[in-house]
């Protein structure tokens, strides 16, 4: 039972490709597990060393004005180069805390009525700094892209006369380029977003509205088909028994369009992080993608190597979120098939 | 001190701080009469957003940031790179930045009216020097026959545009347009580029903002246009323009990849010009003048910082400026210049010991010639269109530039033992105007007195009673 579990719980979290190693490691068939690793992991292994081979031999090439292309060990070396930058930025900021601490005792001695605080630090964003500012601001804006697109595909998949009203919006908004949606957001939210100490700052606002009007599409479209198939013999079951609209919805409609639901947030999940890169170099927001930006812009030999860090770190998490989303809709529907 | 209490909690938050701030400054002022020290008022605002744009001369502020002088004066400050030129300006002018580095001529250029109008002044200026103009090889290969040449074969400096003309000529015949790079419309690049041009007798085009035509390339031998700093080189990589007027690192960064060669500094165009300056709104300082008082105070010592001992702290600044936040470029690359020499073609390197002045010869002090000279400037290519009298140029320098707010930063350090007096001009005689000065390429001589006398020396350009229509 316990293996049976383990096993379960690797394929739940995306490391199926664990599975056989476990196997192994559990003593079954060794000659069986060893041809399964090899396939499961020695391979994209190969693949991974090939790749780096034909980049390092490649970039060793092309001749830019910042130098040449950065090869594997070049980006290697940047990236550690982000991470000593990150820590020194955080030796500094303590550093800049501390001094706050002592200025501020010595302004209560000069003063006890003195108005004292401990304020941010004022130093830069690291790389890593940027990292979660993206990350936050892409949850922010899918999520609110998802409570409003999933209530409005579940209404268009239960109404075809809704839906037929809405086709045309969807069908007209659904292809537009994020980039062309910011110069409005920010001009409407520069307008309309004005508090002399906003909860949050404009730049973020901005993208994280960005993100939302281009990655809520997949999610409605995904979910109106999902709701619109569902299999009639359950709607009219529904009706027989006389259930109310809320719970037709809660109990029949989003369970049976589940998967279709998850798809279309996977796809959106996807779309978000890259349209908030796009976004954040526009219009130099904080994130990735002004790191990006900012690092073209000073032009100096570590750039490139900088920017490619950020490409793969890029990648890497998107890689990511969709795994994440993969193994939340397995452990949901899982949930969905105990109950 | 129960009484003040209970006003301060009843009264909203508004008067809550003037009165305390009276207070504190009673407080002060007591303390000055009880020990006889002056002690500076606490800021009124201590928390601050600054714009910079991406240039070697923004190091007064990454320098009083980094040494903390800053924090001294009891200020939190956030430095923030900004796009470009008007970004900078307009968040300035919006209140979303307390202050930039800004071109010389922008607060003048925003305060008359061209462009964005918005009153804006400066009690700083933050360096003198640290342009060049640089070609595109193709262009350089073009000039260099003409140049006359040192006994070691190199060009004998300064080369003047006189070598440029038949190149300009000959696009000209081709109907090739040949255009060049500055990085904004009031920006002291373009003036500089402009008088050197026509120094040389190439004319740079008027601005006629009556006719609606803010072009700048009326009559024009050579078309101008805006580029940002940071963008120059691949401009010129990409052949969108020949050669442009740009701060450091820009015009060494040619040289280091290969694509172009600086021809000219402005220090050889006019010994010594005034370069940025730190920029407020009226508004802003009119609320906060201690706060501003605080401002210049650690920008005064961190300029000097960068001066001292014969710029011996020049290699640690520059070291300061590489990181990503501030300019970014390369170690060597930002070197170059602000360690006083100046490559010119790969391997021509020449020491340029004044490239970049932060603090000597009162490089700090607002000087009302030094706001007449662009005031001219921008009379000469009709971006003022009309004649304006003498007493105009001065109402504007006295507008803009602010040498009392200067001297109250002075005297405050001098009092805290931070400085010298004889660090400063003297304030009791000073004029606010330099004596004439000669040093320019074409030998004419600047007195900030006489700007219309001044405008009729020129042989390219609007006389004094000219106007486009």
């Amino acid at each position: 039972m316990f293996k049976q579990n383990t096993m379960r719980y690797l394929s739940l979290a995306g490391f199926s490709w664990m599975i056989p190693v476990f196997k192994l490691a559990t003593g079954e068939n060794p000659r069986e597990q060893g041809q399964e690793i090899l396939r499961q992991i020695g391979l994209p292994v190969l693949a991974v060393l090939i790749f780096l081979a034909i980049w390092s031999t490649l970039a060793a090439r092309v001749d830019t004005s910042l130098g040449t292309f950065p090869g594997p060990a070049a980006v290697y070396s940047a990236a550690q180069g982000l991470v000593a930058e990150h820590k020194a930025e955080r030796e500094k900021a303590d550093a800049f805390y501390q001094r706050q601490v002592e200025r501020n005792e010595k302004k209560l001695a000069k003063n006890p009525d003195a108005e004292v605080k401990i304020r941010e630090y004022t130093g830069k964003a690291t790389f890593i700094d940027q990292i979660f500012t993206s990350l936050k601001t892409v949850f922010t804006g899918f999520v609110v892209a998802s409570l409003i697109a999933i209530p409005i595909g579940v209404a268009c998949g239960l109404s075809p006369l809704l839906n037929a009203a809405i086709a045309p919006l969807i069908q007209i908004f659904k292809p537009v380029s994020p980039l062309a949606w910011l110069p409005l957001v920010t001009m409407v939210v520069s307008a309309v977003y004005v508090s002399d100490d906003p909860l949050f700052a404009k730049s973020f606002v901005n993208s994280a509205i960005t993100v939302t009007l281009c990655c809520m599409w997949p999610t409605l479209i995904n979910t109106a088909v999902g709701v619109a198939s569902i299999d009639k013999d359950l709607i009219n079951v529904g009706r027989v028994i006389r259930l109310g609209w809320v719970t037709r919805v809660r109990k029949i409609a989003i369970p049976a369009s589940l998967p279709m639901i998850f798809t279309g947030l996977r796809i959106s999940l996807g779309i978000g992080w890259m349209v908030l890169i796009a976004a954040e170099m526009l219009a130099q927001n904080p994130g990735l993608g002004k790191f990006v930006w900012d690092e073209f812009q000073n032009g100096s030999s570590e750039s490139l190597a900088r920017i490619m860090v950020a490409v793969i770190t890029i990648g890497f998490i998107g890689f990511l979120l969709d795994s994440l989303m993969q193994t939340l809709h397995k452990v949901i529907a899982r949930g969905e098939a105990n109950s | 001190m129960s009484w003040y209490k209970r006003l301060t909690k009843a009264s909203p938050v508004k008067t809550k701080s003037t009165s305390r701030h009276l207070v504190k400054v009673a407080l002060s002022a007591l303390a000055i009469g009880v020990s006889g020290a002056s002690l500076a008022a606490e800021p009124e605002k201590e928390e601050l957003k600054f714009g910079f744009i991406k240039l070697t001369d923004m190091a007064p502020l990454a320098i009083a940031y980094e040494k903390q002088f800053f924090e001294d004066e009891g200020l939190y400050v956030t430095l923030e790179a900004q796009a470009n030129w008007k970004v900078l300006l307009d968040r300035v002018i919006d209140g979303q930045l307390d202050g930039a580095h800004m071109l010389a001529g922008q607060p003048l250029g925003a305060t008359i009216g061209f462009g964005t109008q918005a009153h804006i002044i400066t009690a700083f200026s933050m360096d003198l020097n640290g342009n060049g103009i640089t070609v595109s090889n193709e262009v350089w290969e073009q000039m260099k026959p003409g140049i006359p040449k040192q006994a070691d074969g190199k060009p004998v400096h300064p080369i003047k545009a006189d070598y440029l003309k038949p190149v300009v000529e000959k696009y000209k015949a081709q109907g090739k347009p040949f255009n060049m790079g500055m990085v904004f419309p009031v920006s002291t690049h373009n003036y500089e580029l402009r008088y050197w041009l026509a120094a040389g007798g190439i004319h740079p085009g008027y601005y006629a903002p009556l006719k609606g035509d803010i072009s700048g390339q009326i009559d024009a031998d050579a078309l101008l246009s805006v580029t940002p700093p940071p963008q120059m080189p691949a401009t010129l990589e990409a052949g969108t323009i020949y050669g442009y007027c740009v701060g450091e690192p820009w015009n060494q960064q040619a040289v280091f990849k290969g694509i172009g060669v600086p021809v000219i500094t402005d220090y050889e165009i006019w010994k010594d010009n005034p370069e940025k300056v730190f920029g407020v709104s009226k508004e802003w300082a009119d609320k906060y003048p201690q706060t501003h008082i605080a401002v210049v105070k650690a920008m005064i010592r961190a300029a000097k910082w960068l001066d001292d001992n014969n710029n011996a702290n020049r290699p640690e600044a520059v070291k300061i400026l590489s990181q990503s936040n501030y300019v970014g470029a390369d170690y060597e690359v930002i070197a170059n210049s602000m360690t006083g020499t100046f490559e010119y073609e790969k391997g021509d390197k020449r020491e340029v010991p004044d490239f970049n002045v932060f603090f000597r010869y009162n490089a700090t002090y607002p000087y009302y010639s030094d706001a007449v000279w662009y005031l001219t400037q921008m009379r000469r290519w009709g971006q003022i269109p009309e004649h304006k009298p003498d007493s105009w140029y001065m109402d504007i320098a006295k507008k803009v530039y602010r040498p009392d707010i200067y001297a109250a930063a002075a005297k405050e350090l001098i009092a805290e033992g931070k400085m010298a007096a004889s660090d400063f001009p003297d304030f009791a005689k000073e004029t606010g105007f330099k004596p004439p000065q000669t040093e320019f390429i074409d030998n004419i001589t600047y007195d900030g007195s006489k700007p219309n006398e001044y405008l009729s020396k020129f042989a390219i350009g609007l006389k004094p009673a000219d106007t486009l229509k």
